[in-house]
Parts: C-alpha cells; structure tokens; sequence
C-alpha cells in the first residue's frame, strides 16, 4: 500500500530546508505519497517528516536533506523508530500533547487546499449551524462563549458584531487584520498558509452575522506565501459555492479579497488599516466614530484579528458553552501563545488561558537556546512590557497581566538570555515607535525620537540620574498624549526596562550604593 | 528585478495597470504595489499619472508612496536583501550578524553596492521567530542565520 508522508510547507519550515526535504524523498522514487501540510508548530523540530502508520503519525526531525538515505535505511517509511532523529508518535510530543488544539485542530494535520479534508474534519459544521440561526442568534452565542479579540486589544468580540448587525446601511464590511506585525508573533500566518478555510469560513459567519456582503483581508506583504494559499483558498471556496452569490445555496451572498499591504506597523491599527484599504495614508483616525458605525468607505464595518474570525467556527460548531469552558476569569477559550526568540523549544502552543508564564518559558519551551540563564520575557510584541524572572507566577490571562503593567497583546512571547542589554531594548523600542509612527501626534513622532537620544545618553554616562528622570517624564507624555497603542505603549518595555532591569540603566556604584 | 524604463514607458505602463486596478475599492495600493513589482521601484514619472486617473492632487500621490516603507524610488539592486531587525532576532543576535553583512558588503542599511548588485534593507518581522534569526533573500526565506550562512549569503549576493 501506498504510503503517506506528511511534510509541512508553512514559511518557517521552508526556510528551514522542508522543501528539499521533500524532493529528497520524492527523487527516492518510493511507493509514496507525499502531503504538503501546515505545520504543527514544533518549529524547532521543522523540517519535521511524519509518516502514516496504524499507530497514527509518526514523526522524525529536524530532518536535513541529507538525513534522507538514513532514515529510509532505518525503516523511516514503515514508522520504524530506530533513527536518532526519531521522535515516537507525533501527539505523544509532549509539546504537543499538553495542548489544547482547538483553532490549530487542523493545523498540520491536513491539506490546507483541500476541501475534502477540510470537510472531513469538523470543516463548515458551523458556518452551516449559523445559517440555520438568526444574525441575533449568532452574535448572542459569539457573545456568550466570551470570545475576545486577539489582536491585542481584547474587546469582546460579540459586542463589536453587535454594533455593527444595528448599524442601518446598505452595505457593511467585514475586515480581517492580517497585519501581524509584532515581533515573535507567527499565529495568523500559520493558520492562513496551514488552514485558510478556518479564516473564511469565520469571515462568512461574521457576514451572516452583522449583514455584511463583502470582506476584504488586509495581509502584511511580509507573508507572501500566506497570500498565494489564501487567494487559492478563495477561488476553491468559490468554486464549491461556499462563497459567491448564495452561500451553501442558502440564498445569502459572501465575496472575499485579499489585499496586500506596503510595510506599515501602524497599518496594524484599525482606523489606519482601514485609511490604507482606502488607498490613503495610514494614519490614524480619532475615534468617534467606531469602525463598527463608520468604518471601510465609511460603511459600518467589523474589524477582527485573523485568530479572532479564526475561532469562531469552533464556537458555532460546538457551542458558546465548550468554548466559554476553557480558560480563567474573563479570558475564556483558548490562545495560541507564540513562543520565540532564544528559546530551546520555539513554536506555537494552543492553551486555554490561565497557565503561567514561567510554566511556558521554563517548561514548555525548556530555556533558552543558547543555554544561558532566561533574564527577560517580552510579552506581546514591541509595545508590550519586559517580564523578569520575579514576575514568572503571572497567569496567562488579560488582566493579570495588565495587573503587573504588562499585556498579552497577540500572546508572542520573546525570550532573551542573560547577555541581554536593556537599555539596548529600551532604545529599540523608542527607535521603533520613531520609524513606524503615523505622525498624527507629537508626543508620539517627537518623544520617540527624544527616547532614542536620552537612551543614548544615558550608555554614554552623560548624568544618568538627570537622563532617567527625562525619559521617564517623556514616557508619561507619550501614554497620555497619544492617539493609539503605538504612542501609547510604547512606554510599556522602555518602563519595565528601568523598573526591573535598573542594573542596565545605572553606572555600576550607584546601583550597588542605592541596594 | 528592476528595469530601465523611459518616461513614454513608464506612462505606459502605469496606464495599463491603473487600468486593470481602478474598479476596485480603493484602488491605489493594489495599483502602486503592481507598479513596484513591474519596474522594482515606484517611479516618479507613474505619479502624473495615477494622480490624474484617481483625481487626485500629484501632493497627495507622493505622500502616500513615501508613507510606506515598501515603496522605492529608485532601483534596487539586483539581489535584495531584508533582514529582520526585530526583537526575537536580535535575542538571537542579529544585529551582530547583521553589522557582518553589512561589512563585508561594504554597504549600510537601505544602501546599494556600488557595483549594483546587492541592496540591503531592514525589515520588522516575518514571521519566522520561532527560527530566527530570519531574512528575505530575493523573496525567498531563510532561517537560523549564522556566522556561516551570513558569509556564504555576502559571497552569493555579490556574485
Ligand atoms: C500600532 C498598532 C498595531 C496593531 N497591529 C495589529 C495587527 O497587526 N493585527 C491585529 O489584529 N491587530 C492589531 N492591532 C489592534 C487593532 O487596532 C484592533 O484592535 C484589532 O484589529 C481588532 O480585532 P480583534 O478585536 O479581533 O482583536 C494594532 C493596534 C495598534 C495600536
Ligand atoms: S500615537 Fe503615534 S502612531 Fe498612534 S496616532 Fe499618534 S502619531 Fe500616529
Ligand atoms: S522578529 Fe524576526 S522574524 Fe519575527
């Protein structure tokens, strides 16, 4: 019998080597078939090869091309597990298996073009349990499993549909924010180049939901290739009449577009990413009013991150209840926490809220990469706060992290070893806030740039004390004097720096005379 | 990926896309990203252009373009090179191989080599944290830079 060989074809393992992995495989002329997947998040196992067995799928990796011969030698095709780069049942990983796979439940497991697998496995369940319910209906049960968004701000899900289904107008929009700039964050790409149809179907239930007939998905031009498999995954979804004039045949129409972006941050924020879409600059706009009442072509429009739409699927299918289930407080379901930087196990691991952060950096991600000591954790991209060891007992959850001047932002976690600079880290994030910001606000255009002169001055011992006193003044100005989150965070990692990393900011003896 | 063009050439061109582009709802990004891709860089000589077929003031063309990082005003060279500068790189150190590169290359961020074979620009993430450090390579990804892949990549750009 012909045997199944799943490899991955998600960016990272691609830029890894997956693609010669495969030929490799291929060119042995085996009796095969090989399956490009997404990935199942053990990035650093990728290129990683499973093999079908009655079992289930094993796993070998990270494979290099030229481990090809030896693996095949060693029965790789039969799910021998006699191989160094064995690794036993790909869901007996124990990174895999502590997860709880609800978004990502495909996600490397099938074909992400095909529609066959998609169906196969719980595909369209709940796209055809909402078109069977009123828009009311709907919107109360994305309400009630307590879905926030996952693009950073965290705004309950439910509510933003509901402003927008009592909007009166002839036509409404709904956006997707594929814009996933902050760094060690990869969840949307994964799911839009391993599982795309997840990301429509969630996008024609929010339609159906608020009475939206267009959706535009707004892609960072950074991912190539998630556009390429999105636009593929549309015109296949056309083709089946699950988008197109009368979705599933039940009369109600749904059209999508992909459109990419030209490498702005701020485009990332919703007013700006809707000013883009519209062909202008990206500036922010004051809100009032909301998106949801003037948003795309000043149309009431929802906007929602990819993991947001991405979950909603699961919500209709199984219930307000088995999503709402999951997780801690006010942070129900689950999260797909991105685990990156120097980290000896990075990838992405979907868990429903509540565990700690030194449980994710200490035991599901082992440590760092390099060996060293874990001195700081970045937490939700480049305005999000530098966690240290002290704060490790934080719970994933909203707001305990907001409790310890933190966020969870889009849940990607940054770990750095003891070689670490945090004054360097400061300044980066007073240089980054400089190069990306709108313009709109001075606290924001200005202070960011003061930030990187003060930060300077104080590495060049230029009265530290004096300095410090400048950029905390500075940072200040720019939470209460700005406009959006970029402005407005900012000061996040630049304070938790100084906060609780002072050792890095102050010539030696003042520090050992300030202890 | 870029090409001499003249100033008939470039209308032309900039015509036909706008064309193919303008029913679109807001249209302008798709048509200055199918501009870029075409020439490798947005040409001044396409602003007259899209300005009067969008109607709008040639002003406010310009400051869109120069809005967005993506867009160049001039050739780049013929390999590009984007490095990501962001954090989870740099906690793999980036910046050291990136400084590397830029020295054997002889050549800072956003410059081009004087033989005009390679460019190298920063970039924020590509989503490949998990493996950093990352770049962009001709559109194509690599992962896991190092001291070796840093120089076999300077020796393959400079070709
Ligand atoms: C500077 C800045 C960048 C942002 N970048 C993104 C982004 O890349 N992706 C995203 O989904 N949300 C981003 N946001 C948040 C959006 O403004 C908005 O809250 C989100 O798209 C709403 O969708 P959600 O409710 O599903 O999270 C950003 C916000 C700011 C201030
Ligand atoms: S805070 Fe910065 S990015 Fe945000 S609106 Fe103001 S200037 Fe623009
Ligand atoms: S931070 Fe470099 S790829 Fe994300």
């Amino acid at each position: 019998m012909t045997t199944k060989i799943f490899i991955s074809q998600d960016s990272a393992a691609v830029a890894l080597g997956a693609d010669d992995v495969a030929s490799a495989i291929a060119n042995t002329n085996s009796d095969i078939q090989i399956i490009r997947t997404g990935s199942r998040g053990m990035i650093w196992l990728e290129p990683m090869v499973e093999v079908e067995t009655d079992q289930g799928r094993t796993a070998y990796g990270p494979v290099n091309a030229d481990d090809v011969a030896s693996l095949i030698d060693a029965g790789m095709f039969e799910g021998k597990q006699d191989h160094a780069l064995s690794l036993g049942l790909t869901e007996e990983i124990p990174f895999f298996k502590k997860q709880t796979r609800l978004v990502f439940q495909r996600c490397g497991v099938t074909d992400p073009l095909s529609i066959e697998d998609y169906k196969a496995n719980d595909g369209l369940k709940g796209l055809q349990n909402a078109l069977a319910k009123t828009p009311n209906d709907v919107v109360a049960q994305i309400t009630e499993s307590g879905l926030r968004g996952r693009g950073g701000a965290g705004f309950p899900t439910g509510i933003k549909w509901k402003t927008v289904l009592e909007a009166q107008s002839d036509q409404k929009y709904i956006v997707c924010n594929a814009d996933e700039g902050d760094s060690g964050t990869f969840a949307d790409r994964m799911i839009m180049e391993g599982d795309p149809f997840v990301l429509i179907e969630g996008m024609i239930i929010a339609g159906h939901a608020v009475g939206a007939t267009k959706g535009y998905i707004y892609l960072r031009s950074e991912y190539p290739d998630a556009g390429i498999i999105l636009n593929k995954a549309i015109q296949i979804a056309k083709d089946e009449g699950i988008l197109g004039l009368s979705v599933l045949g039940s009369g109600y129409p749904f059209d999508i577009e992909v459109r990419i972006g030209a490498g702005a941050y701020v485009c990332g924020e919703e007013t700006s990413l809707l000013e883009s879409l519209e062909g202008k600059r990206g500036i922010v706009r004051a809100k009032p009013p909301l998106p949801a009442h003037k948003g795309f072509m000043g149309k009431p429009t929802v906007v929602n991150n990819v993991i947001s739409l991405a979950s909603v699927p699961i919500v209709m299918d199984k219930g307000a209840k088995f999503y709402a289930d999951f997780g801690m407080g006010r942070s129900r379901g689950t999260m797909p926490i991105q685990i990156a930087g120097n980290v000896k196990h990075g990838g992405l691991f979907e868990a429903a809220f509540g565990m700690s952060l030194g449980e994710i950096v200490d035991e599901i991600a082992g440590g760092t990469h390099s060996g060293r000591q874990v001195r700081a954790v970045q937490v939700g991209g480049p305005l999000g706060a530098y966690f240290p060891r002290d704060l490790f007992d934080t719970p994933f959850d909203y707001e305990e992290f907001a409790a310890k001047d933190g966020l969870i932002g889009h849940a990607g976690i940054v770990v750095f070893d003891d070689t670490v600079d945090m004054l360097a880290q400061a300044r980066f994030a007073m240089e980054f806030c400089a190069i990306e910001s709108c313009g709109k606000c001075t606290p924001c255009r200005i202070g960011s740039t003061r930030g990187v002169e003060v930060a300077d001055n104080i590495k060049n011992g230029v009265g530290a004390e004096e300095q410090i006193e400048i950029l905390t003044d500075l940072c200040n100005t720019m939470k209460f004097g700005s406009l959006c989150a970029l402005g407005g965070f900012t000061p996040y990692p630049v304070m938790s720096a100084l906060t609780h990393f002072p050792e890095d900011f102050f010539p030696e003896q003042q520090v050992q005379a300030a202890e | 990926m870029s090409v001499e063009a003249n100033v008939e050439e470039i209308t032309s061109v900039t015509s036909e896309i706008i064309q193919e582009l303008q029913s679109l709802e807001g249209p302008m990004l798709p048509i200055l990203n199918e501009i870029q891709d075409h020439f490798g860089f947005v040409p001044q000589d396409s602003l007259p252009v899209i300005a009067d077929k969008l109607n709008l003031s040639k002003a406010e063309v310009h400051g869109v373009v120069s809005f967005y990082h993506d867009y160049r005003s001039e050739p780049a060279g013929d390999h590009v090179v984007k490095i990501c500068r962001a954090e989870a790189c740099q906690s793999m150190g980036v910046n050291e191989l990136s400084e590397k590169l830029l020295s054997l290359l002889g050549i800072g961020w956003g410059e081009t080599s004087d033989n005009g074979k390679v460019t190298v620009e920063a970039t924020y993430c590509l989503g490949l944290c998990a493996c950093a450090p990352a770049a962009m390579v001709d559109g194509k990804l690599v992962a896991r830079l190092d001291d070796a892949k840093i120089e076999a990549l300077a020796k393959e750009v400079s070709q």
